[in-house]
């Protein structure tokens, strides 16, 4: 009882500042007395400390098996320390970790949902694969349970449970896409948040949820929601540019009307990403992006600096696409440079990219170059570094105009300190030096002063990365060393003792280099009498290089060896007198041309050439001796080196050569012995790009010292001007030879070939890569990211052997959709098998198994496996189940297709029947062609819902049609046409029925309409609650002014209340969460409570709104009639034929029946509009006669037995609610006394 | 997802840490010591995102960051986050706090980190955010407590009164402990519901 509470740890660690380790480990030692107890409470209060101990940094894990214990307390109190102490503490490795799971799997039933929660939010930290794999069945029940917070813990901690356990993805999956719609926003939100977590790392495997998301898009009022939703789609619209068409209106509309900054922000960054999908310019969405532009000009533009910050981020990611956008803002970008926010200031420079023009190119580096001058942290200064030489050296240096300058930016960035960036400035240097042909001599002058001067640059070579530009430095000097004003100097500053400190491919290029300098001086003293000079350049390398021969370095030592002995050998020839200089010279004669780094990969393969097939038939190949690459190829193939093969005839060689030369001539990349054949690529897209600056003779071409870059930005402006002038008298044609002399190789004959290496480069930068490099995922992953196991095709249907192990029996849960049937059946089939190991095993052969083969015989195998597993479960309360097998060997192969399809109509621009019309005429319109006038979809949005809502039908009737399997066939060419049509005929919108197609159909009806505004809607049951009715409501503004503050109210009846927030009164009415601009529409859900659902009722209602026109407002108000139909109390839910037939002779049910005469339609369209308008399901078909079924929201069962005879149809119904019975027959005959 | 939850004092001591992925307790305290390192050096009135440092995410990391009085409370999330609703619910996160401690201060924090995790858990739960609505977390946060009191009953009592006791015998608690309010009216703040 007087033992230290975690209080009186804290306050004594606080009493011992001086000794605080000392007095910890006291602590620690009472805690390990205290965990010696038996009494539950003084261990919990020792653990309690050791959780604060864990903070401070201290190892606790001894204690695991404390905590353990801790956990297992019944005590509610305890049992949250223990939970937090391991949360805190344990992970993958914590060995009794595998002692909890029964503990957990006993916190996760119990009765107190706190003790559930407790376990729930502790797992989530500490979760194992093997934990998954135990656990998963029942954290799947818990997201079914009645509480609400259960229910939402048990939603996210499934995302955990997928990463360890991949296998549970696709079983969980389709209770976790049924809980987007959960009534709880809270449990609402956390599957939103799992999806789309789950969706970042694989979208392709989520596009089908688009349009679930879409509708939750345009109805949900939670922002959480919806950033995550938008986020989300940010991620799906580059998979299929599609969405991002139909994106782009609600989005807008958000944009106009949130006054969250967030979530406007996150809509503006979908809406880039919807743009950057759609880059092939589609000329109306230039209004979306100035909208964004715009907005994050405000967003810049704020005092606060959080907003500018994300402003600055969304625009860079316009930049990329539309950079003309952008660049209006420059001054604002350029202000934010200035920002005393580092963040900022960074956020700034990667706008500056695309700012640049040739004309301000100068300016804005000169301003860069005096922020890297002021800048004192190394990262801001790097990342300044890097963004001068992005900015410069983009698109070919398309904005450079004077070559020098840009030298000296290069060699004044040199003289920062501690970069890590010198390897980038030495590539830039050698790049500009070996493409810019025209630069070549001053940038030698300027790297031989900097080989000069190179001491300043090796200060501390160790951690100096600066010192990689005098490699370039070295190359430069070395190669076009014929510039060279002073050889003899820069030979001395090359071969310095000094030079040995430097790192090793530095000293190789060195000594290389030196060389090549060693041939130019010869060939300098050549002509003159007087030898010495060259002379001394001998004595100098036999007395410098030995140095280098004993270097460490193995390229050093190997190039030092041999060129000593060739200046040995020289030597001897100088003091003979022999002229030598042509003979060295010769050693480094024609020029190296820099080769793109994937050049070798680009070669295309010509065409009709097998690389993969053999060359020769195998057995008569020959080993040649002069065919040295065949010679090479044998050596390495053993096989092939038996020397048994003929000979092959000199007649045949000679042929191979030739065609051997012929490719030759026609591969680009092949280096050719005369220069002739490289004509072909000299006229490769992006030459002319490339500027090079005449040299202007005015121009002092020899800065004594370091050069400054300042200089030539003046002598640049002079420079401009004086060509303005000359502009005015030269004619076009020879402007353009002096200024690109390089590019335009037609003008300049003996230039041209040397210029062709950096054209191939340009040519090969901008070409496109090979279809089979396109950058993907793959490529980017690593191989260790769990994601990378999650990436599972969610479509397919689910196979037996992918159940979640089940501890137990569960009870049955009645079905609630089809996709839902499966999982529900899947799980229940298993019988009790947790923790065998042999079975695990063997399921993960099966799963392998899946994985492989698609063979209809395998999964008729596993049929039979089901089959089987269910007798043994005995689980007779499923009647279902046996029905299943024949359906589902049809259900397999086309679902997959059919859920493709699903987002194809969804996404397609098919004119469905919009809500122009009244859905009972629409019903009426027997013929496809006359929804012609509907199919100019003016508003995208509304034609978005109606898609939304006619697929959403669509994939439930074709789950019964699958029932219907030997109409497969036709189906799927039906499909094809949906998807490859591309959208505008109106056949389309017909829905996937074999035969011919359906004429369209709508559920939405009008519920009133004046000249401002039109209403429809629709009403659907509520899965989760009986008592719940969803009525979705369109509006469309029909007027050009503004609506808004639209209120929505209805006068309620005993029987049905519209769902108010808490806290209004019964009569007030609900604001429309959105504003409508002109000609827009947007859907509104409303909740509705009723009691009784055996009767039609109409609720009379109102809405207000305010018509806000440029200079006044008026309120308006337009009453309407809500008619709640029995009708849409009904659910749409499969039945299968045994548990159909059961139904019906239990003897429950009292029937009625109905007669329709003069129906003339096609027996499929009669059951397709009965499906569609009344939520029934077919059961089963026979010729002309079928069975149907629907369930109320109430759970009555309706079944239907339709027959048709001619132009009669006869219904005859059961149901155990006769009222209800009455009321729904009375409506199907409504619907078909319209037609 | 959220990486993890730091909350340390100006001078960078640790008062909560909370990471939704292992890392051994060397490593942690390296994080919480570069991240104060960070923070703590810029400037009241810049953004409150960061770039991630090294230890700790990447470049798909950010640290994204609210200091209060004495405090830094400091969320390291991922891009699939919104950095505003972050910032909301740092800001949710310290009202809750406020709330269920009246008046929160550094102290509370001090001396009853346990409490702080539990309502902790019921905003984040491992690195998702599980709820946003203070009323519905302060509800179960408040009903748990209800428990644990009920639970303690009789035979909590002598325990509670020798606590008491204990604290009665340190008039000099206070005088060692900065105690700076937490000043929750945060202006700017992007109104986010």
């Amino acid at each position: 009882m007087f033992d230290k509470n975690l209080q009186d740890l804290v306050r004594g660690i606080r009493n011992h500042k001086e000794d605080e380790a000392k007095y910890i480990s006291t602590c620690i030692d009472e805690i390990k007395q205290e965990l010696k107890q038996d009494n539950i409470a003084v261990k919990a209060n020792a653990v309690c400390k050791l959780t604060y101990l864990q903070m401070l940094g201290y190892d606790v894990s001894w204690a695991a098996f404390n905590i353990v214990e801790v956990m297992s307390s019944s005590k509610f109190t305890y049992k949250r320390i223990g939970y937090l102490a391991a949360s805190q503490c344990f992970h993958e490795s914590t060995d009794v970790i595998m002692l909890t799971t029964n503990q957990i799997r006993k916190d996760l039933s119990s009765p107190n949902q706190y003790d559930t929660g407790v376990a729930l939010t502790g797992l989530s930290c500490f979760v194992t694969p093997d934990l998954a794999r135990d656990l998963a069945n029942d954290i799947m029940t818990l997201m079914s349970h009645t509480k609400p917070y259960i229910r939402k813990k048990a939603v996210l901690i499934m995302y955990k449970v997928f990463l360890k356990y991949p296998e549970s993805l696709r079983p969980a999956f389709p209770r976790l896409k049924e809980k987007l719609e959960d009534p709880d926003p809270g449990v609402q939100s956390a599957a939103v948040n799992v999806i789309c977590e789950l969706a970042r790392r694989n979208p392709k495997n989520y596009l089908s949820l688009a349009p679930l998301f879409f509708k939750l898009m345009t109805s949900s009022t939670n922002n959480w929601v919806l950033i995550k939703i938008i986020k989300l789609f940010g991620a799906l619209t580059p998979l299929e540019p599609r969405l991002g068409k139909k994106l782009i209106e609600p989005l807008t509309n958000l944009i106009h009307s949130t006054s969250a900054m967030s979530l406007l922000y996150e809509c503006v960054n979908t809406v880039i990403a919807v743009l950057i999908s759609l880059s092939s310019g589609m000329p109306n969405h230039s209004a979306s992006i100035q909208l964004c532009v715009q907005k994050l000009r405000i967003l810049i533009e704020d005092s606060d600096q959080n907003l500018k910050y994300l402003g600055l981020l969304a625009m860079s990611k316009i930049l990329k696409t539309h950079p003309k956008s952008v660049q209006s803002h420059k001054d604002l970008i350029l202000q934010c440079l200035d920002d005393k926010d580092e963040s900022i200031r960074l956020r700034a420079l990667d706008l500056l990219y695309g700012m640049v023009s040739k004309k301000n190119l100068m300016e804005i580096v000169k301003k860069l170059m005096l922020h890297v001058d002021k800048a004192e942290g190394t990262t801001y200064r790097d990342e300044l570094l890097t963004k001068i030489i992005d900015i410069c050296s983009q698109s070919n240096y398309q904005y450079i105009t004077n070559f020098e300058w840009y030298i000296s930016i290069l060699v004044e960035l040199t003289r920062l300190e501690g970069t890590r960036h010198g390897h980038l400035i030495a590539s830039q240097m050698l790049d500009v030096a070996i493409r810019v042909k025209a630069i070549r001599e001053f940038a030698v002058a300027q790297m031989a002063t900097l080989l000069d001067n190179a001491h300043l640059l090796t200060g501390n070579t160790q951690r100096n990365g600066i010192c990689e530009v005098l490699y370039a430095a070295a190359w430069i000097c070395g190669e076009f060393s014929e510039h060279l004003e002073n050889p003899m100097q820069t030979l001395e500053a090359m071969l310095r003792p000094k030079v040995a400190t430097l790192p090793g491919h530095i000293q190789a290029v060195y000594v290389q280099n030196a060389a090549k300098l060693f041939a130019t001086v010869l060939k300098g003293q050549e002509g003159t009498t007087d030898g010495t000079a060259a002379q001394d350049a001998s004595q100098l390398f036999i007395d410098r290089l030995p140095l280098f021969v004993q270097s460490a370095n193995l390229e050093v030592q190997e190039r030092a060896s041999c060129i000593l002995q060739l200046v040995k050998y020289i030597q001897k020839l100088q003091q003979k007198d022999v002229e030598v200089a042509e003979e060295v010279s010769a050693l480094f004669a024609g020029e190296l041309n820099p080769v793109a780094p994937k050049a070798q990969k680009k070669v295309p393969v010509p065409e009709g050439l097998d690389l993969d097939a053999w060359i020769n038939e195998p057995p008569s190949e020959s080993e040649s001796e002069d065919e040295q690459p065949k010679a090479i190829f044998a050596k390495e193939e053993p096989k092939h080196s038996r020397p048994r093969h003929t000979e092959v005839d000199e007649k045949e060689l000679a042929r191979r050569r030739e065609a051997r030369k012929q490719e030759q001539a026609n591969n680009p990349f092949y280096i050719k012995a005369s220069p002739s054949s490289q004509k072909v690529y000299q006229d490769g897209p992006g030459v002319e790009h490339i500027p090079v600056v005449q040299i202007d003779l005015n121009v002092p071409l020899k800065v004594p010292g370091l050069p400054m870059s300042d200089q030539y930005v003046k002598l640049e402006e002079e420079r401009r001007q004086k060509e303005r002038a000359e502009k005015k008298k030269k004619d076009k044609k020879k402007r353009k030879e002096k200024r690109s002399g390089r590019g335009k190789k037609q003008y300049s004959g003996p230039e041209s070939e040397e210029d062709i290496t950096p054209a191939h480069m340009v040519d090969i930068v901008t070409e496109e890569m090979p279809e089979n490099a396109l950058p993907s995922d793959d490529d980017e992953r690593d191989p260790s990211d769990p994601h990378k196991a999650l990436d599972i095709d969610l479509d397919k249907p689910l196979a037996d052997n992918e159940k979640l192990p089940v501890r137990s029996h569960r009870a049955a849960e009645a079905q609630k959709s089809p996709t839902d049937g499966e999982t529900e059946n899947a799980t229940m089939q298993e019988p009790k098998k947790k923790g065998s190991k042999e079975k695990r095993g063997k399921k993960k052969d099966k799963d392998r198994d899946r994985k492989k083969s698609k063979e209809e015989k395998k999964k008729k195998k596993h049929k039979h496996e089901d089959k089987e597993e269910d007798l043994l479960g005995g689980q007779a309360e499923e009647p279902v189940l046996q029905s299943e097998e024949t359906s589902q060997v049809a259900a397999p192969s086309t679902s997959t297709t059919a859920e493709v399809s699903d987002l194809d109509f969804w996404l397609s621009n098919a004119p469905v029947p919009s809500n122009t019309q009244e859905a009972a005429t629409v019903a009426a319109a027997p013929e496809p062609s006359v929804t012609a006038p509907d199919s100019e979809p003016e508003e995208p949005k509304d034609t978005g819902m109606e898609e939304m809502k006619s697929s959403k039908h669509k994939k439930k009737k074709q789950k019964k049609e699958k029932e219907e399997k030997e109409k497969k066939k036709k189906k799927h060419h039906h499909h094809h046409r949906h998807s490859d049509g591309g959208g505008e005929e109106s056949v389309q919108n017909g829905t996937v029925e074999e035969e011919e197609p359906l004429p369209p159909m709508s559920n939405y009806c009008l519920l009133a309409e004046n000249s401002y505004i039109k209403m429809v809607y629709d009403i659907q049951g509520n899965l989760q609650d009986g008592s719940q009715v969803v009525v979705s409501v369109i509006f469309e503004n029909k007027c050009n002014s503004f609506l808004k503050s639209m209120e929505f109210n209805v006068l309620d009846s005993l029987n049905s209340k519209l769902q108010r927030p808490e806290g209004s009164g019964p009569h007030d009415g609900l604001v429309v969460p959105f504003q409508l601009p002109p000609g827009v529409s947007n859907e509104a859900r409303f909740v509705f409570t009723v009691q009784s659902i055996v009767m039609p009722q109409k609720l009379k209602g109102t809405l207000t709104f305010i018509v806000k026109n440029e200079d006044d407002s008026t309120h308006e108000k337009l009453d309407f009639k809500l008619h709640f139909t029995c009708t849409s109390y009904l659910i749409t839910t499969p039945c299968y034929s045994d548990a159909f037939a059961k139904l019906l002779e239990s003897g429950d049910l009292q029937s009625g029946s109905v007669r329709l005469e003069g129906v003339n339609m096609p027996f499929h369209h009669l059951l397709a509009r009965i499906c569609f308008h009344h939520h029934f399901s077919v059961v089963e078909r026979i010729d002309s006669c079928a069975s149907m079924y629907s369930r109320s929201i109430q759970a009555h069962h309706v079944c239907l037995l339709v027959k048709t005879s001619g132009q009669t149809v006869s219904i005859d119904a059961k149901c155990d609610e006769p009222t209800l019975l009455g009321n729904v027959l009375d409506e199907i005959k409504q619907t078909f006394s319209q037609c | 997802m959220i990486k993890a939850i730091l909350i340390f004092n100006n001078h960078g001591k640790p008062r909560l840490s909370k990471f939704y992925e292992h890392y051994n307790e060397d490593t942690e305290q390296q994080i919480i010591r570069e991240t104060f390192h960070l923070v703590s050096k810029r400037d009241e009135n810049v953004c409150n995102f960061l770039e991630g440092g090294l230890l700790i995410g990447g470049s798909d990391y950010k640290l994204i960051y609210r200091h209060y009085a004495t405090l830094y409370f400091v969320f390291c999330v991922d891009s699939s986050e919104s950095e505003l609703g972050i910032l909301d619910l740092i800001q949710v996160f310290v009202e809750t706090l406020d709330k269920c401690f009246e008046n929160v201060c550094e102290l509370d924090l001090i001396f009853h980190v346990d409490k702080v995790h539990h309502i902790l858990a019921e905003m984040v739960m491992g690195g998702m955010v599980l709820e946003t609505n203070m009323n519905e977390i302060i509800t179960q946060v408040d009903a748990q407590n209800k428990m644990e009191k009920s639970e303690a009953g009789i035979a909590g009592a002598p325990a509670r009164a020798v606590s008491a006791v204990k604290n009665m015998n340190l008039p000099e608690m206070p005088k060692n402990i900065n105690i700076g309010d937490i000043s929750i009216k945060v202006p700017n703040l992007p109104s986010f519901k």
